[in-house]
């Protein structure tokens, strides 16, 4: 579904990414683990046109997008819930899902609000509420419900656990299993590793822009180096 | 005293109002503190560093309770509110003008003087807001979302009561000849904010050159009328459309530019329209504008003492009514209400529209409106030239009621003030717009005499603002439900 082939991404001088090859799959789970710096939110962003993939290609569904503009990279059926949120904090629960769905066929507006409440039932109670004085988690929810509204088929999930506490944790991860069992495919990146790898079926390891081990979850999760680097002392 | 100070700074007080007194001070000595006198000798010198100890006094109180509100303490400015207030009342009440302490007064007028007092009583008003904010339990807080819902009723029913009150005016007894004309100026005003608030307010661009796509709407109505001979209804979506793609045009290269930087690149191309209407002579008329444009007329009835050449009817005739130049008046009147009316309620659809949307959304956070698949470019110039349109309708509806217009018409004073009637009404509000509007407008009409003070008023007004909205320039719409107190730094 998604093809990585040998990517830079730049910022100025700075080479955040140094050729990173990477392989979705149709019906995936695929997360995307590294360090602080390594450059996962930059390979989510690089993947949306922003900053510009160099030097290799990206194709999605068999279309070359490396060089297409966001907005239209945005509307061929991928969807980003970003780093940090970006909920629109003054406008209300419901006005941010209305924007998600801003390039989509009105007629499925009401049927995917439901699907949405139905996955969130916070969401629905805090309808008119201000997205910025949601909760942390709550404003977690909102940003993937945001990008479900955009009836993606490839999701793109920036550390949605972030700041969350261990119950939302579990609940945001059913989620995500729960969408992909609806034929969502995700990649996720994620510093709760072990949730994250369980979770997978395929996962790769990002360190200094580059890829240095792949495998299935659980041939990660048992692999010696990734639970020094990324286990220990959880779990 | 230890109470007086509670939850300040000293230092930084100190040093604050010390700054303040200094500049008062250089600013002062010379100016103020040496009077030129006529003497038998000639010309001297007559020092009054009494009144230089006044400003310098006055600066430190205010500079004191500014300081003081913004850090949310609330006794101190209190207590220089009811000073400032004591010495202000002196020369008032006493009507002694010519005091030493009169020299506080802005105003040469007796009466406006009493104006003055809105500043110490801004001071006590703020204090005491802040002061009943401390004393409240922290669970009453919970009740602003009830007071915020019947506020938007309240807003609601004003707008309406409004509404019927501007279509009763000209033909209730009230409704002078002077009148009417200054509320048909305002009128024109209330809609250029209503207009530039699509591309301030709610796109969150800021446009310091709003009155070029004016000038193209008047210009226009004005030339197609002087060489096709086009009439105003013909004109009037033409000129809507050309200031439209104006916008357009010019904010295609522009909107790629943010904040500041699109300020200063709109306010250089509302003057180069200014310019190239001044030098195209034989186009424009230059400087010399364009006199005799055609006035409106009702449904092709024109308004006119003797009727047309051609044959046909007047709008006194067809009526049966006598010629009275009051009807053209209030026709104009009622057409600009129509317009501006015509912009509040488009306005007010398109924001619940996807495009609506999607201007409030980018002015929140641009990065995720194009993760969302938006083009802002596109977005923005959606505002930049719907904006620009209906300054283009006033445009041209200016033009018509004027009969003449020249480059002098739109200057950048004029973007400012509408700029400030937008700022002023509270960024979005379409209600507020109406009430700056009518106090930077209206109010300047009717004190003729006060001209030169209108700047002194503008820049106490915005002073105000920039206190009471702290937010900034273009601050966004205010949260409904606050979780903390304004200024808690959460
Ligand atoms: N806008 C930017 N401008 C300059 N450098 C940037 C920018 N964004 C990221 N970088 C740099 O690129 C590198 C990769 O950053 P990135 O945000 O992708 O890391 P990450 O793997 O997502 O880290 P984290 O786990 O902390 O979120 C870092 O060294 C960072 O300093
Ligand atoms: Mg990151």
């Amino acid at each position: 579904m998604l093809v990585i082939e040998g990517i830079h991404a730049f910022y100025g001088r700075i080479e955040a990414l140094k050729g990173v090859s990477l392989e979705v799959k149709q019906g995936e789970i695929v997360t995307l683990i590294g360090a602080n710096g390594a450059g996962k939110s930059t390979l989510l962003m690089t993947i949306c046109g922003q900053p510009r993939g160099q030097g290799g290609r990206i194709v999605l569904e068999g279309i070359d997008i490396t060089n297409m503009s966001t907005h239209q990279i945005m509307r061929r059926g991928i969807a980003q819930s970003p780093e940090g949120r970006r909920v629109f904090p003054r406008m209300t629960v419901y006005e941010n899902l209305q924007m998600g769905a801003i390039n989509v066929d009105p007629g499925h507006f009401e049927g995917d609000l439901k699907r949405c409440f139905e996955l969130f039932p916070i969401l629905e109670r805090r309808r008119g509420q201000r997205a910025g004085t949601l909760s942390g988690g709550e404003q977690q929810m909102l940003a993937i419900a945001r990008a479900m509204m955009a009836r993606p088929r490839l999701l793109l999930l920036d550390e949605p656990s972030l700041g969350l506490a261990p119950l939302i944790v579990r609940q945001i991860f059913s989620v995500i299993k729960e969408l992909n069992q609806q034929g969502v495919t995700v990649l996720l990146v994620e510093q709760n590793a072990f949730h994250a790898l369980k979770l997978a079926h395929r996962a790769y390891v990002l360190v200094n822009g580059q890829i240095t081990m792949t495998g299935t979850g659980r041939q990660l999760l048992a692999d010696p180096e990734v639970r020094r680097a990324y286990l220990e002392g959880g779990h | 005293m230890t109470g007086l100070l509670a939850g300040l700074d000293g230092n930084r007080l100190l040093r604050h109002v010390l700054g303040a007194v200094l500049i008062t001070f250089l600013m002062t000595s010379l100016i103020v503190g040496l009077e030129l006198v006529a003497t038998q000798t000639g010309l001297s010198l007559r020092p009054r560093y009494h009144i230089v100890l006044y400003c310098v006094v006055v600066v430190a109180l205010g500079s004191t309770a500014v300081f003081a509100l913004a850090e949310r303490s609330w006794r101190l400015p209190m207590l220089v509110g009811v000073v400032i207030a004591a010495l202000l009342l002196v020369p008032l009440l006493t009507g002694n003008l010519a005091s030493d302490l009169a020299f506080l007064l802005p105003f040469p007028v007796a009466p406006l003087n009493w104006l003055a007092l809105l500043l110490p009583a801004f001071i006590l008003i703020r204090a005491a807001q802040l002061a009943y904010a401390s004393a409240r339990p922290p669970a009453a807080a919970a009740r602003r979302r009830e007071m915020t819902r019947t506020g938007k009723l309240v807003s609601l029913g004003l707008g309406l009561l409004l509404i019927l009150v501007a279509f009763a005016f000209p033909i209730s007894p009230w409704g002078s000849r002077q009148l009417v004309d200054i509320l048909t100026i305002v009128l024109i005003y209330i809609m250029l904010g209503w207009g530039l608030n699509i591309v301030v307010g709610l796109a969150g661009l800021l446009d310091l050159g709003y009155v070029a796509f004016y000038a193209v709407g008047a210009y226009s109505y004005a030339l197609l009328s002087e060489y096709f001979g086009w009439s105003f209804w013909v004109c009037l979506p033409l000129a809507g459309l050309f200031a439209a793609s104006f916008g357009i045009v010019l904010g295609f290269p522009v909107l790629r530019l943010r904040g500041d930087y699109l300020a200063i690149v709109t306010l250089g191309f509302g003057e180069i329209i200014r310019v190239v209407l001044i030098n195209w002579y034989e186009f424009t008329g230059g400087p010399d504008g364009i006199g005799g444009i055609p006035r409106p007329s009702f449904f092709g009835l024109p308004f006119q003492a003797n009727p047309p050449r051609d044959g046909g009817e007047t709008f006194a005739s067809f009526f049966g009514l006598s010629f009275d130049p009051y009807h053209r008046i209030a026709f104009l009147y009622y057409l600009i209400l129509v317009l501006a009316l015509f912009t509040n309620w488009f306005t007010i659809r398109i924001r619940k529209l996807p495009i609506g949307r999607a201007w409030e959304a980018l002015r929140e956070d641009e990065i995720a409106c194009r993760a969302l698949g938006l083009n802002p470019t596109n977005v923005k110039l959606a505002a930049f030239g719907i904006g620009a349109m209906f300054a283009g309708f006033a445009g041209s509806f200016f033009a018509a009621r004027q009969g003449f217009i020249s480059p002098e018409s739109f200057v950048f004073i004029e973007s400012a003030v509408i700029l400030a009637i937008v700022v002023l009404g509270g960024l979005g509000s379409q209600l507020g717009i109406v009430f700056s509007a009518a106090i930077l407008i209206g109010l300047p009409e009717f004190f003729r005499e006060l001209e030169d003070y209108r700047m002194l008023a503008f820049g106490l007004v915005m002073v105000l603002i920039m206190i009471w909205k702290p937010t900034g320039l273009v601050s966004h719409r205010d949260p409904t439900i606050r979780l903390h107190p304004r200024g808690d730094g959460r």
